[in-house]
């Protein structure tokens, strides 16, 4: 297949203007200034663009939602990358970081905003100096900043350094981070679209998304939506990592079986081990069983197989994974990300994770298994962003799927399922 | 009357247990460094300048190694806002360190990925190679090692990040102990860098 994101992130250069500008760079944005903000949003529409950060939401009914009466207006492009399991938009960004910043322009564009903000997460500071450097020879060559293209449309792009906050990915806790609060999410409504950064209009837009616009533009609704199967339109990024042979970033259509991505893209489960369950969507989602991955990773059909196409980080691992252990690991991550603001999600986090160690360690009774249910479901729904139906799920779908493996851990006191790449135990890891 | 029932109310119960950080040396920026916040803070509306906060503390973290109370009150100044803010923010994210620490801060990425690919062997060969365990400081004051949650490599597990900068990928619990001595001798260049670099940032 022809790849339309990462046709060439392994070129030497890839990320500088000059490269850009030899492979058609800005283009897209020439095209879409000749057209009226609104056929643009029109053409995304008709792209059927969903959203690449998790929840694919249609990128272009989130820009028809943006008020237009109000000024001034703001693209937010979320590049707080963060969910376990996912590194795509580092890619895109490091090789290719103008096509990010065409995206925000023509986002920019398409619902009259003057300054793109990009919110970078404050881990990838060594991506963010590639960006810098670029964006300012962007500037200098008038794709950027006052007057656009001879245009005379200013449109500023800002890249803001975030400082470790896995909550910041959360499109309105990415806001608060932004104006330099903590990032914690805001109740909705009022979405961003009405009421976002400074309380103005705002759309965020995940990485990845934005990069699908140059192409739209270049190509054509029909083009972009013939990629795909029905709403699922356009190439796609996976990540693919954990247990398998070649981890990294795949290119796709989301006609691609996850099953192909793990076993052909990604050469299958490393050698001597088999497939034993995988997160499809990043540490946020239900796990798929090794029969249950001949289904398009579409945003529809991995949600009909029972789990979410999510960040497409897929995290394959093989018969040596303790799933006790696997539960344990994520939700030392959403305890300690969780921002503190909804009391089910702060609280339980932390007493989930303690019932998984008291498990794991050998210490557990029956009875947590119940408690584990109950304290889960009792974060599930209840929370003000998605966070809380997160921390649920790894303890959920273990408990589901495993939960034999959890018997065994309490009826011998011991982990069953120790792998030789886990901890030896000579330090107090926690 | 009061309807709460008897507390066993006991000495310092009032007393909040909120951790104030240290007070710290008197502080301001260097003249570079202003001039490169209020750069920084021109690129927000005039009146939300504390969306600047975050690259303020970056810069405070840089000039004196880690942050103070009188370190978070200049700031506040400096942006007009105040000192509790400025608080609030930099104790809740993790990239801010609240006391002295090493000069090289190993943080190692513990999340799954990374795990699944022995980063929990690693965190141990470099807690034994330099003697101390998690969240401490070698007694040569060379290193402080930390774990991290997703670094966002998982294709190069396991990651460990260096002062909130620096990467290094594929780390291996055998290989640890070199790593250490390569760094106490050359600095960073003993990283492998981010496999996605390939060429030298070019100049502007």
């Amino acid at each position: 297949m022809e790849l339309i994101l990462t046709q060439y992130v392994k070129e030497p250069n890839s990320f500088t203007l000059d490269f850009y500008e030899k492979h058609d760079g800005y283009q897209a944005l020439k095209k879409a200034m000749g057209m009226p903000p609104n056929d643009v949003i029109e053409t995304v529409k008709a792209s059927g663009l969903r959203g690449r950060g998790g929840a694919g939401f249609p990128t272009g009914l989130k820009w028809q939602f943006v008020d237009k009466k109000i000024e001034p207006r703001y693209i937010a492009c979320n590049a707080d990358e963060s969910e376990p399991g996912t590194f795509k938009d580092h890619v895109l960004m490091e090789r290719n970081p103008h096509l990010l910043f065409e995206g925000c322009l023509i986002g920019c564009w398409a619902i009259g905003a003057k300054v793109a903000y990009i919110y970078i997460r404050g881990e990838f500071y060594h991506v963010q100096k590639v960006m810098e450097a670029e964006l300012a020879k962007a500037y200098a060559q008038g794709y950027v900043g006052k007057n656009v293209l001879g245009s005379g449309w200013d449109c500023d792009i800002v890249i803001h350094r975030g400082a470790g906050a896995y909550e910041a990915g959360e499109e309105t806790a990415l806001i608060e981070s932004l104006e330099g609060k903590r990032a914690q999410p805001r109740i909705k409504p009022p979405f961003p679209a009405v009421s976002g950064l400074y309380n103005k209009p705002t759309a965020v837009n995940n990485v990845e998304t934005l990069c699908n616009l140059p192409s739209i533009i270049m190509r054509g609704a029909e083009w972009f939506t013939s990629l795909g199967p029905e709403k699922n339109g356009g190439p796609k990024l996976y990540c693919v990592s954990g247990h398998v042979k070649n981890p990294g970033v795949y290119e796709a259509t989301m006609r691609t079986t996850l099953k192909e991505l793990i076993f052909d893209r990604a050469g299958g489960i490393r050698a001597g081990h088999q497939l034993k369950a995988v997160i499809p969507g990043g540490s946020s989602v239900p796990i798929l069983l090794p029969d249950q991955l001949d289904v398009p990773a579409s945003f529809d059909d991995v949600q009909k197989a029972g789990s979410m196409l999510g960040s497409a980080g897929i995290i394959v691992m093989d018969e040596t994974t303790c799933m006790v252990w696997a539960a344990q690991n994520l939700m030392h991550f959403y305890k300690h990300e969780s921002c503190g603001k909804c009391t089910p999600c702060r609280e339980g986090g932390d007493w989930l994770w303690k019932l998984l160690s008291k498990i794991e360690r050998g210490d557990g009774e029956m009875r947590d298994l119940d408690l584990l249910n109950s304290v889960a479901n009792n974060i599930l729904g209840k929370t003000l962003c998605a966070f809380g139906d997160a921390e649920a799920t790894p303890v959920l779908t273990t408990l589901k799927h495993f939960r034999a493996e959890y018997e065994a851990h309490i009826r011998e006191g011991r982990c069953t399922v120790m792998g030789d790449w886990r901890a030896r135990g000579t330090v107090a890891v926690h | 009357m009061s309807f709460h029932p008897l507390m066993p109310y006991g000495e310092g119960w009032h007393k909040s247990d909120r951790v104030l950080l240290e007070e710290g040396q008197a502080f301001t920026f260097t003249p570079e460094r202003a001039a490169q916040l209020e750069d920084i803070c021109s690129k927000y509306p005039s009146e939300r300048r504390k969306s600047a906060v975050l690259a303020a503390l970056y810069l405070a973290q840089d000039q004196q190694g880690y942050l103070t109370a009188s370190a978070m009150r200049h700031i506040a100044e400096f942006l007009g806002i105040t000192a509790a803010e400025v608080e609030d923010v930099a104790t809740y994210y993790v990239m801010f360190y609240k006391a002295p620490v090493g000069k090289y801060v190993l943080q190692v990425c513990r999340t799954l990925s990374c795990a699944l690919a022995g980063s929990e062997r690693v965190v141990e060969a470099l807690s034994e190679k330099l003697g101390i365990g998690l969240g401490q400081t070698d007694a040569s004051g060379m290193f402080t090692l930390v774990e991290f949650e997703c670094l966002g490599a998982c294709d190069r597990a396991p990651v460990v990040m260096v002062n909130n900068e620096h990467w290094h990928e594929r780390a291996t619990a055998e290989s640890c102990s070199k790593l250490i001595d390569d760094l106490r001798q050359r600095g960073p260049s003993a990283l492998s860098g981010c496999h996605l670099r390939v060429e030298p940032v070019s100049a502007k």
